[in-house]
C-alpha cells in the first residue's frame, strides 16, 4: 500500500463520553475525491476539524492522520498544508478579491509572480476582472469559487471541503461542484468532501 | 404632524427616540452653549452682554499653557496608543487559548474598577514609599528609607500616561471581545492558519482589521477621555502645571471671574483639541492602513512581527491585570493598616480603627453614591429598553453614533454649562441634578451592553406572543423582559458601576454640595492619611464589584428565565 495521499487510521472521536465514531479507516489517493455523508451530529465536521488540526481539546481522540506518509498529529494547523473550504465562504471582508487570493500565495514569490498567480486563478475561476471587487458584492457561486481558488493558491497537499456547496441553489451548486472537482483533480491532490447532499457524489462515497 | 402620529400609532414606543435625544443631546448642547457664552465674555446672568475676546487672549498668554498642552497631548496620544497596542496584541496572542478564557472572565470586574480608586491604589503601589519599593527594599535597592524620586505626579506625566494605558487596555480588550462576536472569527482564523499562517500573524492580518473597524468609536472615546481625564490626573498627574482638563477645573474653582472666563475658553479649547486629535488619529489610521496593505498579502507566514506582538501582548495584559489586582490589595491593606513603617512589606500592626472612625461618614457616602447610581442606572435601563423596542440600535443605525456623543465630547467642555442649566432650573446642588447628569454617561454603556442580547432574541418569540393576542407592551413586559432578565441585570450593574465612578459630573452638578465616594476618594488621595484614603477608595471599588457579583450570584432564577 502506498503512503501517498491522505490516510486515516483507526480514528475514534468522542466527546462528553459519547463516541461519534470509532475505527474509521480511510485512504484517499492523490487526485481522488471521497465524499463523506452522515446524519447531523454524526461527527462529519468534527472529523474535518480533526484532520486539519483545529479540533477542540474537549474531544477524546484516538488514531492517526498521515499525509504523504507524514504524521499530522504533532503539527499545528498552519504546518499541515491542508486546505479547507468551509460551508461559509469565509472570505476576508477587509480585503479585495485579489488581496484575498494574494494572501494565500506562499512566501518567497516575487510581486509580479504573485500577481500572475492571482490573475491565473481568477481566469481559472472565470472571474477575470474581479480582482478589485469587494467580496461582499459577489454572488454565492462567485464567493465559493474565490474561496476554493484561495485555498488552492496556498499549494495544499490535501483539501477538505466542509459542505461548501450547501448554501448554493441547485443549478449553481452543480456548476460550482463540477468546477471544484475538476480543479482539485487537475492539481492531483486528495480531497475529502463532507456533505448532506446525495448529489455531491465523487469517486467514492462513505457514510458515517 | 400626521406622519409622526402615524409612526407613533405603528410603534407605541416611538416617543423613546425624542425623549432619549432630549436626554442625550439636550444637556450637552445646552451645556456647550452655556460654556461658550462666557468664553466670549457674555454672562447674561451677571448682566454682561458685551462680546469680548479678552478671555481667549488671556488664555493663550497664560505661561502654563504650553507645558499643560504638551502634557495633555502626551497623556492623550501616549495612553491611547499604548492601550491599543496592548489590546490588539494581547488578544492576538491569547485568542483561542485557555488563558483567553481567564482574561475574559476578569474583564468585567476590571472595567467596573473606578478610575479614581484605581489611581489611588496604583499610587500606593508605585510611589517611592509604595508596596513595590517596600517589597524590593532594602535587599535589592539598598534603600534604608523611601527614595527621593518623583514617580507619582512626575512632571512629564509618565505615571499618569502608563496607568491610564493599562486601565484603558482592559476596556479595549472587552470591546474587542464584543466585536469578535460580530464576525466569524474562529472560521476566519482557521482558514488563514490552514494556509500556513502563524496564529498571531493570522489574527493580526485577518481579524484585527475587521475588529478595528468595529471598535473605532470606542478607541476615539478612549482618546477623548485620555485627553481630558481629570480624576486620575489629580491623583497621578503633575500639579505645576497639570494637563489642560484639571487646570481648567482649577480655574473654574477660582473666585476670580477673569479666571473663570479663561476656564470657559479652556473648556471650549479642550473640545477643539479632542476634535483635532480624533481627526489626526483617523488620518494616522488611514496612513497605517495604506502602509500595511503590502504586508497583508506578501505571503510571509511567520516572522518577527508576531513574536514582538506576542511579547508586548503578554507583558501588557499581565501588567494591566497585576496593576488592577495590586491596586485593590493596596487599598485593602492600607485601610486596615495600624503601624506600617518602612520597609515592611506588610503592616506591623493591623487595625480596623479607621473603618470604625469613618463609619458614619462612610455610611452616608455609600448611601448617597448608591442611591444616585441605582436611580441613574434604572432610568438608563428603562430608556434603553424603550429605544430598542422602538427599533433604534440596529447594527447600522445612525443613532448608535449619538450614543457615543457623551463619551466623545470632553466632560469639562459642557459640564460647566450643564451646571448653569441646573442653576436656572433651581436644581444645582441636588441629588436630582447629579443623577440626571450621571444619566448622560450611564446610558451609552447600558445601551451597548443591552443591545446585542436584545437583538439576538429570536423575533419569532414576540411574533408568537402577538399572534396569541398580546399587545406590544404586554409582550415586552411579560415575554421579552423576563427572557432578557440576565442581560438587563448586567446592564444595570454596568450602569451602576459607571455612575459610581463619575467624578467631574458629580462635582459640577452637585455644585460642591453633593459628596460621593468618588469625589471624596480623589480629595483624600493627595492628603497625608493613606488609611482613610484606603477606606474610602476600597469602599468605592467594592460597590460596583458587589453589583456585578449580585448579578452573577443570582444565576438560577435569571438563568431559568433566559431559557
Amino acid at each position: 500500500m502506498t503512503s501517498a495521499g491522505l490516510i486515516l487510521n483507526d480514528v475514534r472521536l468522542a466527546i462528553g463520553g459519547r463516541t461519534l465514531f470509532d475505527g474509521l479507516c480511510l485512504c484517499i489517493a492523490p487526485g481522488e475525491i471521497v465524499t463523506l455523508m452522515g446524519e447531523s451530529g454524526s461527527g462529519k465536521s468534527s472529523l474535518i476539524a480533526y484532520i486539519c488540526g483545529s479540533l477542540d481539546t474537549e474531544f477524546d481522540v484516538r488514531g492517526s492522520v498521515t499525509l504523504d506518509g507524514q504524521d499530522m498529529g504533532p503539527l499545528p494547523i498552519e504546518r499541515r498544508r491542508i486546505g479547507v473550504m468551509f460551508q461559509d465562504d469565509v472570505l476576508f471582508a477587509h480585503m479585495s478579491v485579489g488581496e484575498n487570493l494574494a494572501f494565500a500565495v506562499p512566501p518567497g514569490v516575487t510581486r509580479s509572480e504573485r500577481q500572475t498567480r492571482v490573475n491565473d486563478a481568477l481566469v481559472e475561476a472565470d472571474l477575470d476582472g474581479f480582482a478589485a471587487r469587494n467580496p461582499a458584492t459577489l454572488s454565492g457561486g462567485q464567493k465559493a469559487r474565490v474561496a476554493l481558488m484561495r485555498a488552492l493558491l496556498a499549494e495544499p497537499r490535501a483539501m477538505l471541503l466542509d459542505e461548501p456547496f450547501s448554501r448554493l441553489d441547485a443549478t449553481l451548486r452543480e456548476r460550482v461542484r463540477n468546477f471544484a472537482f475538476s480543479t482539485i483533480k487537475r492539481r492531483n491532490i486528495p480531497a475529502l468532501l463532507v456533505t448532506h447532499d446525495r448529489q455531491d457524489k465523487s469517486d467514492h462515497v462513505i457514510t458515517l | 404632524m400626521r406622519p409622526v402620529k402615524a409612526a407613533f400609532a405603528r410603534n407605541p414606543f416611538g416617543w423613546a427616540l425624542p425623549l432619549t435625544l432630549a436626554v442625550f443631546i439636550g444637556p450637552i448642547f445646552l451645556g456647550l452653549f452655556g460654556t461658550l457664552l462666557p468664553a466670549f465674555g457674555l454672562q447674561p446672568a451677571l448682566g454682561s452682554f458685551e462680546l469680548s475676546f479678552d478671555p481667549w487672549h488671556d488664555f493663550f498668554n497664560d505661561p502654563a499653557l504650553t507645558k499643560s498642552l504638551r502634557l495633555t497631548l502626551t497623556v492623550g496620544f501616549g495612553a491611547t496608543l499604548i492601550a491599543v497596542i496592548i489590546g490588539f496584541c494581547s488578544v492576538a496572542i491569547l485568542f483561542g487559548t485557555r488563558a483567553f478564557g481567564i482574561v475574559r472572565s476578569l474583564l468585567a470586574p476590571a472595567l467596573a474598577f473606578p478610575h479614581a480608586s484605581f489611581a489611588v491604589g496604583l499610587a500606593f503601589l508605585i510611589a517611592p514609599s509604595g508596596w513595590i519599593a517596600r517589597l524590593i527594599s532594602p535587599w535589592a535597592t539598598g534603600w534604608d528609607q523611601p527614595p527621593d524620586l518623583l514617580i507619582v505626579r512626575d512632571p512629564d506625566a509618565i505615571a499618569l500616561m502608563l496607568s491610564l494605558a493599562l486601565k484603558e487596555s482592559l476596556f479595549l480588550v472587552l470591546m474587542i471581545v464584543g466585536a469578535l462576536g460580530q464576525i466569524n472569527a474562529g472560521s476566519l482564523l482557521r482558514s488563514a492558519r490552514s494556509m500556513g499562517y502563524a496564529p498571531a500573524r493570522a489574527w493580526l492580518i485577518v481579524i484585527a482589521p475587521q475588529v478595528h473597524a468595529q471598535v473605532r468609536l470606542p478607541i476615539y472615546a478612549m482618546l477623548a477621555s485620555a485627553l481630558s481625564i481629570v480624576d486620575m490626573a489629580i491623583v497621578l498627574g503633575p500639579a505645576a502645571p497639570p494637563p489642560l482638563a484639571p487646570m481648567t477645573l482649577d480655574w473654574f474653582r477660582e473666585l476670580d471671574s477673569g479666571r473663570q472666563l479663561m476656564a470657559s475658553v479652556a473648556a471650549i479649547f479642550q473640545l477643539l483639541l479632542v476634535i483635532g486629535a480624533v481627526l489626526l488619529w483617523r488620518f494616522g489610521e488611514m496612513v497605517v492602513n495604506l502602509a500595511v496593505r503590502g504586508p497583508l498579502t506578501n505571503g510571509i507566514r511567520r516572522g518577527w512581527a508576531e513574536r514582538i506582538a506576542g511579547g508586548v501582548g503578554r507583558i501588557g495584559i499581565s501588567l494591566a491585570l497585576v496593576a488592577s489586582v495590586g491596586a485593590i490589595l493596596m487599598l485593602l491593606i492600607w485601610s486596615f493598616a495600624g503601624t506600617w513603617s518602612w520597609p515592611g512589606a506588610l503592616p506591623q500592626r493591623w487595625s480596623a480603627a479607621m473603618w470604625v472612625r469613618s463609619g458614619d461618614t462612610l455610611v452616608l457616602l455609600v448611601w448617597r453614591t448608591a442611591i444616585i447610581a441605582i436611580a441613574a442606572s434604572a432610568i438608563a435601563t428603562a430608556l434603553a429598553i424603550f429605544c430598542l423596542e422602538a427599533g433604534i440600535g440596529q447594527p447600522k443605525s445612525r443613532w448608535l453614533v449619538i450614543l457615543y456623543v457623551p463619551l466623545l465630547v470632553p466632560q469639562i467642555s459642557f459640564l460647566f454649562g450643564v451646571q448653569l442649566l441646573w442653576n436656572r432650573l433651581w436644581l444645582d446642588g441636588t441629588m436630582v441634578a447629579v443623577t440626571l447628569t450621571h444619566l448622560l454617561f450611564v446610558l451609552p454603556y447600558v445601551f451597548l451592553v443591552l443591545s446585542d442580547p436584545y437583538r439576538a432574541l429570536d423575533p419569532r418569540i414576540a411574533i408568537a406572543a402577538r399572534s396569541l393576542g398580546a399587545s406590544r407592551l404586554r409582550t415586552l413586559v411579560r415575554i421579552k423582559i423576563p427572557l432578557l432578565a440576565r442581560p438587563i441585570a448586567t446592564a444595570m450593574a454596568i450602569g451602576f458601576a459607571v455612575s459610581v465612578g463619575q467624578y467631574l459630573p458629580t462635582l459640577f452638578a452637585g455644585a460642591g454640595q453633593i459628596d460621593t465616594l468618588t469625589t471624596e476618594a480623589v480629595a483624600l488621595a493627595s492628603g497625608a492619611d493613606r488609611r482613610l484614603a484606603g477606606v474610602i477608595a476600597f469602599t468605592l471599588t467594592a460597590l460596583p464589584f458587589m453589583a456585578l457579583a449580585l448579578v452573577s450570584l443570582a444565576p438560577n432564577r435569571l438563568g431559568r428565565a433566559n431559557q
